[in-house]
Order: C-alpha cells, then structure tokens, then sequence
C-alpha cells in the first residue's frame, strides 16, 4: 500500500466537559473509497471537522500528503487539497450557481490566470457532470433540495480536491436521487479522488464504501471490509442501542 | 458591471470632479457649498459603511466612533504642527485603518448583532479617551482658526467643498474596486456563510479585516475636513450617534448589493435633511430619517437599486 494521503492520529476534541472524539487513529489511502458511519452524535461530522479545519481538535493531529495541517486554518487546509460538503447545505445562497463556483475557482484552485472564458468552461464542464448545466445562472435560493447537495459537491470539485469529504450528501432525498449522487461520487472516485463518505443510507454505505468505520461515543467499534463491519456486534450495538 | 464600462466610470469621475470644481469658481454664494458638503461627506461614509456592512453583512454602528476619530486626528495634526488639509485626511485615514484593523479582529468571535453591539461600545471607548483628552479641547471642545484659503478657491467652505467631492471619488472607486474583484466576491460569500466560504478556501479573516481597514480609513477621512469646516470641534458633535444611523440608513435605502446604492441613498436622504433642516427643524430629521428607513426595510429590501431592478440582480434571491 501507497503512503496514506490522510493520517488522523489520536485525535481528541473535547467541548468542555464532553469527549466527542476519543482518539481517533486512522490512516486513508489514495484513492480510497472510506465509508464513516455511527449512530447521531457519535462524533462523525465531529472528526469532519478536524480533518477540514473547521475545529481543532483538543489533542493529536492531522496529517495531508505527509505534511502537519493540524494548526492550518480551513482556507488553506482547502487549498491543499481537502474538500468538504456539508450536512445541511450551505450555499452561498445570494449568488448564482456559476458564482458559487466561481468562489471556489477563484480561492480554492487559485487559477487566478484563467481568462473568464476559461472559467465559464471549467464551471459548464462541473455542472455538466453533475447535471446542473441547466441551473447555471439560477440563484442558489431557488434551488431544490438534491440540486443544492449536487451543487455543494461541484463546488467542493471546482476547488480541485484530492480528498473529498462528502457529509450526508444524500440525507432527506428521495431513492432515485440516492441512487444519482450515488453515482456522482463513484464517478468522482474513478477520476482518483480519494472520498471520505459519511452516511446512514446504508445500502449506498454498502455499495459505495472500500472500507467502512464505524464510531460510536466517539471511539472507533469497528473498521474494515463493509461486510464485516456491518456484521460486526458491537456495530450492531451501536446501531440498534441493544 | 465592470470591466466594460471601466473607462465610462473614470470619465464620470473626471466630469463630476471638474464640474463641481467649475461651481466653486462660478458660484458666488456659500450656502449651497456648505449644503453640499455634507451630502458629500455622506456619501463618504455610506460608500465606506457599505463595504464592510453591505459586501461583508457585518453591521457596524460604530460610523460615529472613525467620524469622530478623523475630526480629532486633524485637529491634533492642525494643533500640534500646523499640518495642512491634506496631511490632516491622510493622517486620519492611517488611524482609521488601525482602529478598523481593531474593529476586524472583533469579527473573530462575534458576529450579526453582537458584532453591532460591540462597534457601539467601540464609539463609547473612543469618545470617552477624547473627552478626557486635554491637549484637543476635552470635553468643552476647541475653537480652530482657518488658515488661509489655497488658490484657485476664494473660500475655505468651497475648498472643503471639492475637498469632499475628492474624497467621494476616491471611495467609490475604491467600493467599486472591491466590488468588482475577487475580494468583493469572497466578501459575498463570507456573507452568506462564512463557514462554507472557509471551506471553500476564502481567507475569511483576512478578508475581514482588510475591509474594516477600508472602511474606517474612509470614514475616518471624510471625518477630517469636519473641524475645519465647522472651525470647531467638540466630543457630543464628532461621535454623535447620528453618523452611524444616517450611514447605515442611506446605505440600506439605497441598496447594499452595488457601488451606486450608498450614492443615491445618501444623496436622497442627504438633499431630504438638508431640505427639512431649512424649512422645518433639524430635529425633525432624524424622525424622516427612521420614517424613511422602516418604509424601505418593509417595503424595497433591496433598495432603490432594487426597485429599479438592476439586470444582475434576479428576483428570488433573499
């Protein structure tokens, strides 16, 4: 196996009193397909965000492409090549599709070069693949639940990722919008983006995941094939509050 | 916007510049200089408001805190070393950048209103220190004595006067500037959001700050020509409230989504006070003022640019 892309090494967050992440210790590779899962509050969207730098952890760090990020601010944390989606999407809700991506093209991929004609196709060809095209001059306001979860994954692609983050990408919608973005992050996957995908639609857990972890309260129960992750008691456990 | 009308834009500034200089040579009577020099100092600062309150959506109440900052720092310049006008704006415009240098850092932990509340207190510091401040008059204020007028100008009112016309040029291009670029951008999305602006790698803080920096320095400029203009300068007049109201009102009457808005606004609620103040009372105002500002809150959220429907702004939008 290649050298890791992401080392998480013994992160701990701590909001006061409360331990959301109790070291944490795990190593993704390139290109890899990771699944994250565990029962609400059990510290998933937590360790999202000290992987993008929305929090620092209380203690360990954040190893990208070999390097220390664990004192980088977001911004550069994005530059280097971590992108994220949110839970509950977070457009810029007073611009357009296009300029939503721009913001990205403009900051994250630092293209300051490019020529507005070659950011328009740069843009045309995201939302092409996400099946946004349509919706390029829309405001993002206007946008429908998927679209905007569609949206949130093209503008976490137009800052030119090597790791993508996608956190419940596919909460509240329908199967077949699953079963579309889906395939969107498959079809990430195979131009070499390494995904990180939270979930609790599990049968795309399933069928997306090389590898699946599962934490509850913080702490990895389990980690491994999907198969035998799923299978495993104490997953089960955690799932079921048996 | 932009690019394509650039040349059109520095053209309008050169006729407004020299034809607000030709009305000073032509024009022999002061009142409508002294009249128009506070409308153009409220373009001043609702342009300056705008690119912190209006670009950012941090809401700053603390106008009346870089206003009076500017006042004082040229009558400490004009005290202490005679300094001329212009040394007198710029100084004020340096002191304004660090106090909105300050005023950013704030934004590292508080926002929307706490944000605002804050900028309040900011005036209430500011004004206390120069209360207490012997050296420029404490609290009793200081008489100043004008030097003599500089040519081509027969008065020092209508020096100020183009002063001021200056120093709306150089805001608003400075507004548009930002606007136009991707830091007007990275202002829009940290606006909206300023986690996901993060995460899509915008340098929020020090976005931020750069456009407190502006901001105050704006502010804190068109606060400078004040002590010479009124020859006087006293705590409860440079830090009045007041600033801060009208700025954030015309700017919000007139729109905050473009340059043009804190324009019209200031030049309507300007020429509308300025009306009133001569034919009914000053106090009378402030209530138009409010009056005016709920009209439009409720009834154009957008602004006057919005009710004219600028093409770049859809409908739908919030």
């Amino acid at each position: 196996m290649s050298a890791p892309l992401l080392k998480i090494e013994n992160v701990t967050k701590r909001f006061g009193g409360f331990t959301a992440l109790d070291s944490v210790s795990v190593d993704i590779a390139p290109g890899e397909r990771f699944g994250l899962i565990g029962p609400n509050g059990s510290g998933k969207t937590t360790l999202i965000h000290c992987i993008s730098g929305a929090l620092r952890p209380t203690a360990g760090g954040i190893v990208f492409e070999g390097r220390d990020v664990t004192g980088l601010p977001a911004h550069k944390r994005t530059r280097k090549g971590i992108a994220r989606s949110f839970q509950i999407p977070r457009p810029f809700k007073t611009m357009t599709v296009r300029e939503n991506l721009l913001v990205a093209l403009d900051f994250a991929s630092l293209d300051h070069g490019l020529s507005a004609a070659e950011q328009t196709s740069h843009v045309m060809s995201i939302l092409e693949r996400m099946g946004l095209a349509t919706k390029v001059d829309a405001i993002a306001s206007s946008l429908s639940q998927v679209e905007l979860r569609k949206m949130e994954l093209a503008r976490a692609m137009a800052a030119k990722p090597k790791l993508l983050i996608s956190d419940e990408a596919m909460a509240g919608l329908s199967s077949s919008e699953v079963d579309e973005v889906l395939d969107l992050l498959l079809k990430l996957s195979g131009d070499g983006i390494t995904i990180i995908m939270i979930e609790h639609i599990m049968h795309a857990v399933m069928r997306f995941s090389s590898r699946v972890m599962c934490l509850d309260a913080g702490k990895i129960v389990a980690i491994g094939e999907p198969k035998a992750v799923m299978e495993n008691k104490r997953v089960q456990e955690a799932y079921l509050g048996a | 916007m932009g690019k394509s009308n650039g040349l059109g834009f520095w053209i309008a500034c050169a006729v407004f510049l020299g034809a607000m200089l030709a009305l000073t040579l032509v024009m022999k009577n002061e009142y409508p200089f002294f009249a128009g020099y506070v409308i153009l100092q409220f373009i001043v600062l609702a342009t300056a408001w705008n690119i912190l309150g209006g670009y950012a959506g941090y809401v700053n109440f603390g106008t009346s805190a870089f206003f009076g900052l500017g006042v004082y720092i040229a009558v400490m310049l004009f005290k202490a070393i005679g300094a001329p006008i212009v040394v007198q704006i710029a100084g004020a415009a340096l002191v304004g950048a660090v106090l909105g240098f300050g005023v950013g850092l704030l934004t590292l932990r508080m926002q929307g209103i706490f944000f605002s509340i804050a900028t309040i207190a900011v005036t209430i510091i500011i004004e206390t220190c120069v209360t207490n401040w012997k050296f420029v008059g404490g609290a009793a204020g200081i008489q100043l004595q004008r030097p003599p007028v500089m040519a081509p100008f027969d008065s020092y009112v209508k020096m100020l006067f183009f002063v001021q016309a200056a120093l709306v040029v150089i805001a608003v291009a400075l507004a548009r500037y930002v606007q136009g670029s991707w830091i007007g951008r990275g202002l829009q999305a940290l606006r909206d959001d300023e986690l996901a602006a993060e995460c899509t790698g915008v340098p929020t803080l020090k976005l931020k700050l750069l456009a407190c920096c502006l901001s105050g320095a704006l502010m804190s400029a068109a606060g400078a020509p004040s002590a010479m203009y009124l020859q006087f300068a006293n705590p409860d007049s440079a830090f009045n409230l007041n600033y801060s109201v009208s700025a954030l009102a015309m700017a919000l009457i007139g729109g905050t989504a473009h340059w043009i808005g804190p324009i019209l606004g200031a030049i309507l609620l300007g020429v509308t006070q300025q009306i009133l103040t001569v034919t009914i009372s000053s106090e009378v105002n402030v209530l138009i003022l409010g009056l005016m500002l709920v009209l439009f809150v409720v009834g154009a959220p957008a602004g006057l640019i919005g009710l004219v429907g600028f093409p770049w702004k859809k409908r739908g939008g919030t």
